[in-house]
């Protein structure tokens, strides 16, 4: 039987570059007289050495899955979409919304906040994506653009209209219990969702013709039109998409961990998301082990100043260099790999 | 007399390809030396070496006694090389005086002297008699006229050797007629002329002396006076070549393809097709002969519904098609061999088979509803490499792994086995291989006998000729005779592609 | 057809934009020329920047990573200002930085061939990371860039004043706008440039070194975008914050293709969108319109994706940018 295949080939980069970037950071930490051995090993035991520890991991993880995926089934397409950071905000405060200003019961009302959630983070992937599809506006600026005008919005809302009241901070007011997403077996049941629709699109983009139409667009426009699909349609969907999933992320932070809307409650997510994507090479399973990964590592940030002193900050520059390392030739060439990465649309035509 | 070209033993590799292996030949003053091969031959890349924009694996490269270093473009220059390219080294959006004075520029104090850049041009057109418009900017010009920009930024620098590299193929036979007597007049000057083609009528015309190349290597020197066409012909296929089809004759019935007053505009928003009016029947081949450039992509482009009409129809099977809906020109019924395979009719990093089925991918029963059938595409795919003959280790290997030829293959497999009752072939044997033309004519003869109405669009008026039932003569976005293929006069069909009313 | 137009347009969009001045001048002349005065600061950095971006581009390179310059020339030349106490050797530190990343971009974009958009993310993102993480509180500089005063410049009437009192880096600045316009259209730099970026097989053929070109001008791109940055934390407001850019190295990029990759053009573009904060925060000031603080932030966003929603789609950049050139493919 003709099967989707797992390319396990295709590890060495990732894996590398990871290693390299470490390396590097070791350097860096020396530099400022701390043992890195010291740092990394409170980096990656609090991380992964306990049962909570995996639990925090598992939850930092569950945004970045789902904004990796956001970044992810965009690249497929042939789109940069670096507005998983504005999606996932208007997801966030959406679905803080439905959990505070509805009355459902608790089995209504996590999946209509979380469609909340999904919603507003696809319109603003909409947005991005008509524009680039009918009026060849690039999606880089666009969605950069809206993450900015989102996070001002949302500022906004959370200090006016939707404030919690008698209180000076700008938040929404906490969500009702019957929105709470619960623990499953000790660990965040967000987790699962993430990694359930990880599957979902690593099977969608290979077994239906929808899937087929976004591989198509985002590796020969021509050939797709010439093939009659409908590139801007597909252009349009893949951003929506994107946008919905970062937006499912939101809802499920703001569900399970936050509770309510804070605008600073997550500086980053969305970028961290473009991390996760090309370290998994725009691969949905890929996403899974590398948000694991930099979710263990941004979870033990700040332990790691406790234990050795280093400012949390190094895990910025760790995934700066992690990012570098995977999309820049060096490694392939020495690895005399030939590549056949992800390329993307360049240039503002098209 | 000393050489002004001397090339000794180049090889040249991409890859696994040996594109040249150990070629020597030699260029004298006021010689027109012609480099003949078919595609795919290596003429390309020799010459390229010798103005720098290839670097050779091995061997020598002298020009007047010199040694030449690889890769050295600016060096070559300086030496008396000049090159007129396939694909013209033009820039699209400046003006033709910018072109020509581009790497060398007349300066006043520092900044370019406008006025010196023109006298310059100008002078140059008087020289060469080659007629262009300083200030036209190059991509509205016309074809012939660009070419000769090209030449003219050639001529500039005091050449001694000029290399030109297949630029006949864009010229109407009366442009050519044209430009290989600018050729004899250099020649008579005393430059040397190294001129690629694949076009035998030109080189018994012109050359002094003709080199052969044959995958890659040297498969022959000799002359005019020593070889006719089909010595040639021999020479550059290794075995005696049918420069005809064999075929039966055609058996028209209905009109399965009606094209009205077609009108459609081309990229810059100008009218390339200027009201075609035209029928095919079911079981006939209707040749459209035509130098590139002349509307053909645009209409070819408008049938399949992949390019807007500005007004007309196109009725397939009597029913009119939307304008702009390539999927339902398809559902209709037609299926399109597209000229440029690489940008619209494949997708190199998909497999042989997923590019087997890439325009019906998503009908039974390839799919079910939402859903692929894999598998269904996997046999596909096993079944048509082999009923077509595509020289593959596996279907499930990438297209890119297959060389053009056999990339050509994969897109008529796909079109013709689906048997729809219109075929439209654009160009349909560029850049392929003796062999694989051959296969391919007689798919094309094979689906219309079985009743299609094939559409045959080429710039080859030999392909054209051998394989049309009627021929229709395409210039300036209009049909301009329609003959029957049987009988036709070649020279009256030229003259008509040059735009001559007879 | 199109080049009338478009020459046409230009011509009245500028006799409408003097009309307009000069009605409000005529209202309260103080009032307009403060706030014409105030737009120039702001226009500044975004000028700048979209040079980076038309030096690039038109040289066949796409440059998302001026936001991260200008980011990473701020903090290198606000800290060494601090450190060594002196504003000027932060200024050189600044454009150096912006030399050296934009020797960078040019190796990911020209040697290494990656995608140029994926280049200036990593640049982007490794810009904020690496001041995120040396960034400490409590540094200050000596004094920002002083303003000159310049007694022609004030002399002329109504000009005067708004042009005037503005630091180095200002002045400079415009200058290097006209002269980057010059060089471009009137030198054999430009021309080669330009048909790197619109053709590169043709400038190799014709003998122009491809490669060395495009080094060249990423290089000083990265040196202006090091300017700019420069500008921002030492002649604007002298200070340092980290996310300090603020999208200004994005918005630039709208300004770039609004100007049509025209010095002159981005830069009537530039001082639009300067106008209209300047104009926007005198209202407020006036309390003419009472808009929450957050609206006022959005403004120029919303204006980038509003200009560009209009312009993109019709104007064409250099045909060959964002690819890498590849010499054996002619």
């Amino acid at each position: 039987m003709q099967k989707q295949r797992i390319d396990f080939g295709s590890f060495a980069i990732p894996l590398l570059s990871v290693a390299v970037a470490l390396f590097f950071g070791g350097i860096l930490v020396y530099i400022q007289n701390i043992n890195p051995i010291t740092a990394y090993t409170a980096l990656f035991t609090t991380a992964f050495g306990s049962w909570d520890g995996i639990a925090t991991t598992l939850a930092k993880a569950t945004p970045l899955i789902l904004s990796g995926l956001a970044v992810a089934i965009g690249l497929r397409a042939g789109l940069f979409n670096i507005g998983a950071q504005g999606q996932l905000i208007s997801g966030a405060l959406a679905s803080a919304w439905a959990g505070y200003a509805l009355d459902l019961p608790t089995l209504i009302h996590i999946p209509v906040a979380i469609l909340f959630g999904a919603f507003f983070g696809a319109l603003v992937g909409f947005i991005a994506g008509a524009l680039k599809a009918y009026r060849g506006v690039h999606e880089v600026i666009t969605t950069i653009m809206l993450n900015s005008i989102v996070i001002a919005l949302a500022d906004f809302l959370a200090s006016r209209p939707f404030k919690e009241p008698d209180q000076p901070l700008t938040r929404t007011p906490e969500i009702q219990e019957s929105a709470r997403i619960p623990d499953f077996l000790g660990l965040p049941f967000g987790f699962f969702i993430a990694v359930a629709i990880a599957y979902g699109m690593w099977w969608f983009l290979g077994n239906t013709t929808s899937g087929f139409r976004i591989e198509t667009v985002g590796k020969n426009k021509n050939a797709a039109w010439y093939a009659g699909m409908p590139v801007k349609l597909t252009v349009v969907m893949a951003m929506v998409a994107g946008g919905a999933i970062a937006g499912i992320a939101g809802a499920i932070e703001t569900q399970s961990i936050v509770g309510r809307f804070e605008p600073a409650f997550n500086a980053g997510l969305g970028f961290d998301g473009i991390t996760v994507a090309l370290l998994a090479r725009a691969n949905p399973l890929g996403v899974i082990p590398a948000a694991i990964l930099i979710g263990g590592m941004r979870a033990s940030g700040s332990t790691m100043q406790f234990e050795a002193g280093v400012a949390p900050e190094l895990v910025d520059l760790l995934l700066a260099m992690i990012l570098f390392f995977v999309t820049a030739p060096l490694l392939a060439r020495l690895l005399r790999k030939k590549e056949s990465g992800v390329s993307l649309t360049s240039g503002w035509g098209n | 007399m000393a050489s002004l070209l001397e090339i000794k033993d180049v090889t040249k590799t991409f890859g696994a390809v040996v594109a040249n292996d150990r070629i020597s030949l030699e260029v004298k003053p006021g010689e027109i030396v012609a480099l003949l091969g078919e595609n795919g031959a290596g003429k390309s890349t020799l010459v390229k070496a010798v103005f720098g924009l290839v670097r050779p694996d091995s061997g020598e490269i002298k020009v007047k006694g010199e040694a030449l270093e690889f890769g050295d473009t600016a060096g070559a220059i300086r030496r008396g090389v000049g090159m007129v390219h396939q694909h013209f080294q033009l820039v699209p959006v400046m003006s033709v005086t910018e072109n020509i004075i581009l790497g060398d520029e007349p300066r006043r104090a520092g900044f370019i002297s406008m006025k010196k850049a023109r006298e310059e041009v100008l002078a140059l057109v008087e020289k060469y008699g080659l007629e262009v418009d300083p200030d036209a900017i190059v991509e509205d010009l016309p074809v012939g006229t660009a070419q000769r920009v090209e030449i003219l930024k050639a001529l500039r620098k005091d050449v001694d050797l000029l290399i030109l590299d297949e630029p006949t193929a864009v010229l109407t036979p009366q442009e050519t007629d044209e430009l290989l007597q600018v050729l004899r007049n250099l020649a008579a000057k005393g430059v040397g002329i190294l001129f690629i083609t694949h076009k035998l009528r030109e080189v018994i015309a012109v050359a002094d002396r003709i080199v052969v190349l044959r995958g890659g290597k040297l498969a022959g020197v000799t002359t005019p006076k020593e070889s006719d066409e089909s010595d040639l012909a021999q020479m550059m296929v290794g075995r005696a070549v049918v420069l005809q089809v064999d075929k039966g004759e055609a058996k028209p019935s209905t009109v399965a393809l009606e094209v009205n007053d077609l009108r459609v505009l081309d990229d810059r928003k100008l009218e390339a097709v200027k009201g075609i009016s035209f029928q095919v029947h079911s079981g006939e081949i209707l040749g459209i002969a035509g130098v590139e450039g002349n509307g053909q992509r645009e209409l070819v482009e408008a049938i399949c519904a992949m390019r807007s009409r500005v007004s007309g129809e196109v009725i397939v099977t009597g029913k009119p098609l939307a304008n702009m809906r390539p999927k339902q020109a398809h559902l209709a019924g037609v299926s399109h061999i597209p000229e440029d395979r690489e940008k619209d009719g494949l997708v190199s990093s998909y497999s042989i088979a997923d590019n087997l089925v890439l325009n019906r991918f998503d009908q039974a029963p390839y799919a079910r509803g939402w859903i692929r059938d894999l598998d269904a595409v996997d046999e596909n795919g096993a079944a048509l490499v082999k009923t077509f003959d595509i020289r593959t280790p596996s279907h499930r290997n990438p297209a890119s792994s297959l060389s053009g030829g056999n990339r050509q293959k994969v897109v008529v497999a796909r079109e013709l086995s689906q048997n729809l009752p219109v075929v439209v072939a654009a160009q349909p044997t560029r850049g392929v291989d003796v062999g694989s033309i051959e296969f391919i004519h007689q798919q094309l003869i094979n689906a219309r006998d079985n009743g299609a109405a094939v559409l045959l669009v080429s710039a080859e008026l030999d392909e054209v000729l051998s394989l049309a039932d009627r021929v229709a003569v395409i210039s300036g976005g209009k049909i301009v005779a329609t003959v029957d293929a049987e009988g036709a006069d070649r020279n009256y069909i030229g003259r008509l592609m040059a735009g001559l009313k007879e | 057809m199109g080049q009338l137009m478009r020459v046409t347009t230009s011509k009245v969009v500028a006799l409408l934009s003097v009309a307009v001045f000069a009605y409000f001048y005529a209202q309260n002349d103080l009032v307009t020329t403060s706030v014409v005065y105030s737009a120039i600061p702001l226009a500044l950095p975004l000028a700048l920047a979209a040079m980076v971006g038309v030096l690039c581009e038109r040289t066949g390179i796409v440059n998302i990573g001026i936001e991260g310059t200008m980011l990473v020339s701020a903090f290198t030349a606000f800290f060494v200002a601090a450190i060594f106490e002196d504003t000027v050797t932060g200024l050189i530190a600044g454009v150096l930085t912006g030399v050296v990343v934009g020797l960078l971009l040019a190796v990911m974009s020209v040697t290494w061939k990656m995608d140029q958009i994926i280049a200036g993310v990593i640049i982007n993102i490794l810009a904020a990371g690496l001041t995120s993480f040396l960034y400490r509180q409590g540094y200050s500089i000596p004094t920002t860039l002083p303003q000159f005063d310049i007694t022609w410049l004030a002399g002329i009437p109504v000009l005067g004043p708004i042009l005037n009192f503005h630091g180095p880096i200002t002045y400079f600045g415009i200058f290097f706008i006209f002269a980057l316009w010059f060089a471009l259209y009137k030198t054999p730099w430009g021309l080669r440039s330009r048909s790197v970026g619109e053709h590169p097989s043709s400038a190799d053929t014709a003998g122009v070194s491809v490669t060395k070109l495009r080094y060249l001008n990423v290089t000083i791109g990265g040196a202006v975008g090091g300017l700019a940055g420069s500008y921002l934390a030492l002649e604007w407001v002298g200070i340092f914050e980290r996310g300090f850019t603020a999208g200004k190295g994005f918005t630039a990029l709208a300004i770039m293709i609004f100007g049509r990759w025209n010095p002159l053009g981005a830069f009537a573009a530039a001082i639009f969108f300067g106008l209209a904060q300047a104009v926007t925060n005198q209202l407020m000031i006036d309390e003419v319109i009472n808009i929450p603080q957050q609206f006022i932030n959005m403004l120029p966003y919303v204006l980038t994706i509003v200009v560009l929603a209009f312009a993109a789609g019709k104007v064409r950049p250099p045909a060959a940018e964002g690819q890498p050139y590849e010499k054996e493919k002619v």
